[in-house]
Protein backbone atom coordinates (compact mmCIF):
# COMPACT_ATOMS: atom_id res chain seq x y z
CA UNK A 1 0.00 0.00 0.00
CA UNK A 2 1.66 3.14 -1.15
CA UNK A 3 0.99 6.79 -0.59
CA UNK A 4 1.97 10.04 -2.21
CA UNK A 5 1.62 13.20 -0.16
CA UNK A 6 1.78 16.67 -1.68
CA UNK A 7 1.45 20.05 -0.04
CA UNK A 8 0.36 22.69 -2.52
CA UNK A 9 0.67 26.40 -1.79
CA UNK A 10 -1.71 29.28 -2.18
CA UNK A 11 -0.44 29.96 -5.69
CA UNK A 12 -0.80 26.30 -6.70
CA UNK A 13 2.94 25.90 -6.28
CA UNK A 14 4.46 22.73 -4.88
CA UNK A 15 5.68 23.18 -1.32
CA UNK A 16 6.47 19.67 -0.23
CA UNK A 17 6.00 16.13 -1.45
CA UNK A 18 6.72 12.70 -0.14
CA UNK A 19 6.30 9.18 -1.42
CA UNK A 20 5.99 6.44 1.14
CA UNK A 21 4.45 3.07 1.78
CA UNK A 22 2.48 1.64 4.63
CA UNK A 23 4.13 0.47 7.83
CA UNK A 24 1.18 -1.81 8.66
CA UNK A 25 1.20 -5.55 8.21
CA UNK A 26 4.93 -5.82 7.92
CA UNK A 27 5.33 -3.06 5.34
CA UNK A 28 8.72 -1.41 5.42
CA UNK A 29 7.61 2.08 4.50
CA UNK A 30 8.91 2.20 0.96
CA UNK A 31 6.37 2.90 -1.72
CA UNK A 32 5.50 0.13 -4.12
CA UNK A 33 4.55 2.35 -7.02
CA UNK A 34 5.69 1.12 -10.41
CA UNK A 35 8.12 3.37 -12.29
CA UNK A 36 5.29 4.75 -14.46
CA UNK A 37 3.17 5.39 -11.45
CA UNK A 38 5.99 7.26 -9.71
CA UNK A 39 6.13 9.70 -12.61
CA UNK A 40 2.38 10.04 -12.78
CA UNK A 41 1.76 10.73 -9.08
CA UNK A 42 2.45 14.49 -9.14
CA UNK A 43 0.33 14.86 -12.29
CA UNK A 44 -2.64 13.01 -10.83
CA UNK A 45 -2.46 14.97 -7.62
CA UNK A 46 -2.20 18.33 -9.37
CA UNK A 47 -5.03 17.54 -11.72
CA UNK A 48 -7.37 17.16 -8.78
CA UNK A 49 -6.60 20.71 -7.62
CA UNK A 50 -9.56 22.12 -9.59
CA UNK A 51 -11.90 19.81 -7.77
CA UNK A 52 -10.45 20.85 -4.42
CA UNK A 53 -11.04 24.49 -5.18
CA UNK A 54 -14.59 23.77 -6.22
CA UNK A 55 -15.36 21.62 -3.21
CA UNK A 56 -13.90 23.97 -0.63
CA UNK A 57 -16.92 26.24 -0.92
CA UNK A 58 -19.44 23.44 -0.36
CA UNK A 59 -18.30 22.57 3.12
CA UNK A 60 -17.15 24.37 6.24
CA UNK A 61 -14.79 21.67 7.51
CA UNK A 62 -11.14 21.43 6.55
CA UNK A 63 -11.07 17.71 5.73
CA UNK A 64 -12.54 17.21 2.27
CA UNK A 65 -12.13 13.41 2.34
CA UNK A 66 -11.91 11.66 -1.02
CA UNK A 67 -12.36 14.13 -3.83
CA UNK A 68 -11.14 12.32 -6.91
CA UNK A 69 -10.42 8.90 -8.32
CA UNK A 70 -7.85 7.77 -10.81
CA UNK A 71 -8.37 4.14 -11.84
CA UNK A 72 -7.96 2.39 -8.53
CA UNK A 73 -6.25 5.28 -6.73
CA UNK A 74 -8.12 7.70 -4.49
CA UNK A 75 -7.15 11.26 -3.70
CA UNK A 76 -8.03 12.78 -0.35
CA UNK A 77 -7.70 16.45 0.38
CA UNK A 78 -7.43 18.72 3.40
CA UNK A 79 -7.71 22.47 3.03
CA UNK A 80 -6.09 24.60 5.72
CA UNK A 81 -7.28 27.95 7.01
CA UNK A 82 -4.46 29.63 5.10
CA UNK A 83 -5.49 28.10 1.78
CA UNK A 84 -2.77 25.45 1.76
CA UNK A 85 -3.84 22.16 0.23
CA UNK A 86 -2.70 18.81 1.61
CA UNK A 87 -3.32 16.07 -0.96
CA UNK A 88 -2.84 12.38 -0.41
CA UNK A 89 -2.91 9.76 -3.12
CA UNK A 90 -3.81 6.37 -1.68
CA UNK A 91 -5.32 3.04 -2.61
CA UNK A 92 -7.82 2.16 0.10
CA UNK A 93 -10.40 4.27 1.88
CA UNK A 94 -9.43 5.27 5.42
CA UNK A 95 -11.16 8.59 6.00
CA UNK A 96 -10.78 8.74 9.74
CA UNK A 97 -7.12 7.76 9.87
CA UNK A 98 -6.26 10.08 7.02
CA UNK A 99 -8.07 12.92 8.74
CA UNK A 100 -5.97 12.41 11.88
CA UNK A 101 -2.84 12.29 9.75
CA UNK A 102 -3.80 15.56 8.06
CA UNK A 103 -4.57 17.25 11.36
CA UNK A 104 -1.15 16.35 12.75
CA UNK A 105 0.45 17.42 9.50
CA UNK A 106 -1.30 20.78 9.84
CA UNK A 107 0.22 21.10 13.30
CA UNK A 108 3.69 20.44 11.87
CA UNK A 109 3.06 22.89 9.06
CA UNK A 110 2.06 25.66 11.47
CA UNK A 111 5.23 25.09 13.47
CA UNK A 112 7.27 25.45 10.26
CA UNK A 113 5.36 28.61 9.43
CA UNK A 114 6.27 30.10 12.83
CA UNK A 115 9.95 30.36 11.87
CA UNK A 116 10.71 33.94 10.81
CA UNK A 117 12.95 32.66 8.03
CA UNK A 118 10.19 30.67 6.35
CA UNK A 119 7.90 32.59 3.98
CA UNK A 120 4.43 31.46 2.94
CA UNK A 121 4.52 29.34 -0.24
CA UNK A 122 8.22 28.68 0.18
CA UNK A 123 9.24 25.06 -0.40
CA UNK A 124 9.94 23.13 2.76
CA UNK A 125 13.44 21.69 2.61
CA UNK A 126 14.09 21.07 6.28
CA UNK A 127 15.19 17.50 6.99
CA UNK A 128 13.60 17.79 10.44
CA UNK A 129 10.21 18.38 8.85
CA UNK A 130 10.80 15.44 6.53
CA UNK A 131 11.66 13.16 9.41
CA UNK A 132 8.61 14.24 11.40
CA UNK A 133 6.26 13.66 8.46
CA UNK A 134 7.70 10.17 8.07
CA UNK A 135 7.07 9.54 11.77
CA UNK A 136 3.48 10.67 11.35
CA UNK A 137 3.09 8.38 8.38
CA UNK A 138 4.40 5.54 10.47
CA UNK A 139 1.99 6.39 13.24
CA UNK A 140 -1.18 6.63 11.22
CA UNK A 141 -0.85 4.99 7.83
CA UNK B 1 10.76 39.13 53.49
CA UNK B 2 12.21 38.54 50.02
CA UNK B 3 15.94 38.19 50.31
CA UNK B 4 17.56 35.77 47.89
CA UNK B 5 17.66 36.98 44.28
CA UNK B 6 15.45 34.05 43.29
CA UNK B 7 12.73 35.08 45.74
CA UNK B 8 12.97 38.73 44.72
CA UNK B 9 12.59 37.73 41.08
CA UNK B 10 9.56 35.54 41.73
CA UNK B 11 7.87 38.17 43.85
CA UNK B 12 8.38 40.99 41.34
CA UNK B 13 7.26 38.73 38.49
CA UNK B 14 4.06 37.83 40.29
CA UNK B 15 3.06 41.26 41.51
CA UNK B 16 4.60 44.16 39.67
CA UNK B 17 4.77 43.12 36.03
CA UNK B 18 2.17 43.48 33.30
CA UNK B 19 2.27 40.41 31.09
CA UNK B 20 2.21 40.27 27.30
CA UNK B 21 1.62 37.33 24.98
CA UNK B 22 4.86 35.39 24.52
CA UNK B 23 4.13 34.48 20.90
CA UNK B 24 3.75 38.16 20.06
CA UNK B 25 7.28 38.77 21.39
CA UNK B 26 8.69 35.73 19.59
CA UNK B 27 7.09 36.64 16.26
CA UNK B 28 8.03 40.32 16.54
CA UNK B 29 11.66 39.55 17.33
CA UNK B 30 11.66 36.97 14.55
CA UNK B 31 10.49 39.44 11.96
CA UNK B 32 13.12 41.95 13.16
CA UNK B 33 15.91 39.42 12.61
CA UNK B 34 14.49 38.21 9.29
CA UNK B 35 14.13 41.76 8.00
CA UNK B 36 17.67 42.64 9.11
CA UNK B 37 18.96 39.62 7.20
CA UNK B 38 17.09 40.70 4.08
CA UNK B 39 18.19 44.32 4.40
CA UNK B 40 21.87 43.44 4.81
CA UNK B 41 21.78 40.85 2.05
CA UNK B 42 22.43 37.95 4.40
CA UNK B 43 25.63 39.49 5.76
CA UNK B 44 25.19 37.80 9.11
CA UNK B 45 28.21 39.42 10.74
CA UNK B 46 26.59 42.83 10.12
CA UNK B 47 23.26 41.51 11.38
CA UNK B 48 24.94 40.39 14.60
CA UNK B 49 26.42 43.86 15.05
CA UNK B 50 23.08 45.56 14.42
CA UNK B 51 21.31 43.28 16.88
CA UNK B 52 23.99 44.13 19.44
CA UNK B 53 23.51 47.87 18.82
CA UNK B 54 19.74 47.54 19.12
CA UNK B 55 20.22 45.61 22.32
CA UNK B 56 22.54 48.31 23.65
CA UNK B 57 19.87 50.96 23.07
CA UNK B 58 17.31 48.78 24.78
CA UNK B 59 19.64 48.06 27.69
CA UNK B 60 20.45 51.66 28.58
CA UNK B 61 16.71 52.30 29.00
CA UNK B 62 15.79 48.95 30.45
CA UNK B 63 18.08 49.35 33.46
CA UNK B 64 15.92 52.20 34.82
CA UNK B 65 12.79 50.09 34.51
CA UNK B 66 14.58 47.22 36.19
CA UNK B 67 15.84 49.25 39.14
CA UNK B 68 12.43 50.85 39.61
CA UNK B 69 10.70 47.49 39.79
CA UNK B 70 13.22 45.28 41.50
CA UNK B 71 14.56 47.81 43.97
CA UNK B 72 17.56 45.62 44.77
CA UNK B 73 20.48 46.94 46.77
CA UNK B 74 23.83 47.71 45.15
CA UNK B 75 25.78 44.61 44.16
CA UNK B 76 28.99 44.27 46.13
CA UNK B 77 30.79 41.88 43.80
CA UNK B 78 30.57 40.81 40.19
CA UNK B 79 29.21 37.49 41.44
CA UNK B 80 26.26 39.32 43.01
CA UNK B 81 25.71 41.09 39.70
CA UNK B 82 25.58 37.77 37.88
CA UNK B 83 23.03 36.34 40.29
CA UNK B 84 20.80 39.40 40.06
CA UNK B 85 20.97 39.38 36.26
CA UNK B 86 19.96 35.76 35.98
CA UNK B 87 17.44 35.41 38.83
CA UNK B 88 15.79 38.85 38.76
CA UNK B 89 16.61 40.55 35.47
CA UNK B 90 15.83 37.74 33.06
CA UNK B 91 12.96 36.60 35.27
CA UNK B 92 11.22 39.96 35.11
CA UNK B 93 11.59 40.53 31.39
CA UNK B 94 11.54 37.07 29.82
CA UNK B 95 10.33 34.83 32.65
CA UNK B 96 13.39 32.61 32.35
CA UNK B 97 16.24 32.01 34.78
CA UNK B 98 19.42 31.09 32.94
CA UNK B 99 22.01 29.29 35.04
CA UNK B 100 25.19 31.08 36.03
CA UNK B 101 28.29 28.98 35.66
CA UNK B 102 31.83 28.53 34.39
CA UNK B 103 33.39 31.21 36.56
CA UNK B 104 37.04 31.95 35.82
CA UNK B 105 39.37 31.85 38.88
CA UNK B 106 39.70 35.64 38.94
CA UNK B 107 35.86 35.93 39.02
CA UNK B 108 35.82 38.27 36.06
CA UNK B 109 34.08 36.02 33.56
CA UNK B 110 30.99 33.86 33.76
CA UNK B 111 28.58 32.04 31.50
CA UNK B 112 24.83 32.26 31.30
CA UNK B 113 23.40 28.95 30.17
CA UNK B 114 19.89 29.17 28.74
CA UNK B 115 17.82 26.01 28.84
CA UNK B 116 14.93 27.82 27.18
CA UNK B 117 14.96 30.87 24.96
CA UNK B 118 11.53 32.35 24.23
CA UNK B 119 12.99 34.57 21.50
CA UNK B 120 13.96 31.52 19.48
CA UNK B 121 10.85 29.34 19.76
CA UNK B 122 10.10 27.45 16.53
CA UNK B 123 12.95 29.17 14.72
CA UNK B 124 14.93 27.32 12.09
CA UNK B 125 17.95 29.11 10.67
CA UNK B 126 17.98 29.45 6.87
CA UNK B 127 19.55 26.66 4.90
CA UNK B 128 22.20 28.64 3.07
CA UNK B 129 25.17 27.15 4.93
CA UNK B 130 26.29 30.59 6.15
CA UNK B 131 23.63 31.38 8.73
CA UNK B 132 24.28 28.30 10.77
CA UNK B 133 27.94 29.31 11.16
CA UNK B 134 27.69 33.08 11.39
CA UNK B 135 24.38 34.25 12.81
CA UNK B 136 23.83 34.60 16.57
CA UNK B 137 20.05 34.75 16.55
CA UNK B 138 19.58 36.11 20.08
CA UNK B 139 22.44 38.59 19.91
CA UNK B 140 20.14 41.40 21.05
CA UNK B 141 20.45 39.95 24.56
CA UNK B 142 24.21 40.59 24.56
CA UNK B 143 23.62 44.23 23.69
CA UNK B 144 20.98 44.56 26.38
CA UNK B 145 23.36 43.30 29.05
CA UNK B 146 26.18 45.51 27.82
CA UNK B 147 23.98 48.63 27.77
CA UNK B 148 22.27 48.01 31.06
CA UNK B 149 25.48 47.28 32.95
CA UNK B 150 27.23 50.28 31.46
CA UNK B 151 24.59 52.49 33.05
CA UNK B 152 25.52 51.08 36.43
CA UNK B 153 29.21 51.72 36.03
CA UNK B 154 30.13 48.22 34.91
CA UNK B 155 31.74 47.79 31.52
CA UNK B 156 31.30 44.27 30.19
CA UNK B 157 31.63 42.35 27.00
CA UNK B 158 28.96 39.77 26.24
CA UNK B 159 28.85 37.27 23.42
CA UNK B 160 27.29 33.96 22.61
CA UNK B 161 29.58 30.95 22.43
CA UNK B 162 27.00 28.32 21.55
CA UNK B 163 23.39 28.22 20.38
CA UNK B 164 20.95 25.34 19.97
CA UNK B 165 19.73 26.94 16.74
CA UNK B 166 23.20 26.33 15.37
CA UNK B 167 23.12 22.70 16.39
CA UNK B 168 25.05 22.98 19.65
CA UNK B 169 23.80 21.30 22.79
CA UNK B 170 23.19 24.42 24.85
CA UNK B 171 22.73 28.13 24.36
CA UNK B 172 25.51 29.83 26.29
CA UNK B 173 26.49 33.49 26.63
CA UNK B 174 29.89 34.48 28.00
CA UNK B 175 30.03 37.72 30.01
CA UNK B 176 33.39 39.33 30.77
CA UNK B 177 33.99 42.20 33.15
CA UNK B 178 36.26 44.74 31.47
CA UNK B 179 36.36 47.35 34.20
CA UNK B 180 34.34 49.24 36.75
CA UNK B 181 33.76 52.74 35.43
CA UNK B 182 34.63 55.55 37.77
CA UNK B 183 32.85 58.87 37.34
CA UNK B 184 35.38 61.25 35.95
CA UNK B 185 35.46 64.94 36.63
CA UNK B 186 35.20 66.92 33.42
CA UNK B 187 38.38 68.69 32.50
CA UNK B 188 38.03 72.37 33.14
CA UNK B 189 39.18 75.36 35.08
CA UNK B 190 38.83 74.92 38.84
Amino acid sequence: MSFYLAIIGTKDNAVYDLEFGTYRQGGDGTSKFSADMKQLCPFIVHSSLDIVEEMQWNTNVMHLKVIDKFYNYLISAYMTAGNMKFLLLHETRADDVIRQFFVDLYDLYVKTLMSPFYAVDQTITSPVFDQRVKMLAKKYL
Amino acid sequence: MARTPRQVGEEVWKTRIEKVNAELVTLTYGSVVAQLCKDFGNDYIQVNEQLDKMGYNIGIRLIEDFLARANTSRCRTFKDTAEIISKVGFKIFLNITPTVGNWTPDNKQFSLIFDENPLADFVELPDDGKAVNELWYSNVLCGVLRGALEMVQTQVEAQFVSDVLRGHETTEMRVTLIRILEDEMPVGDD
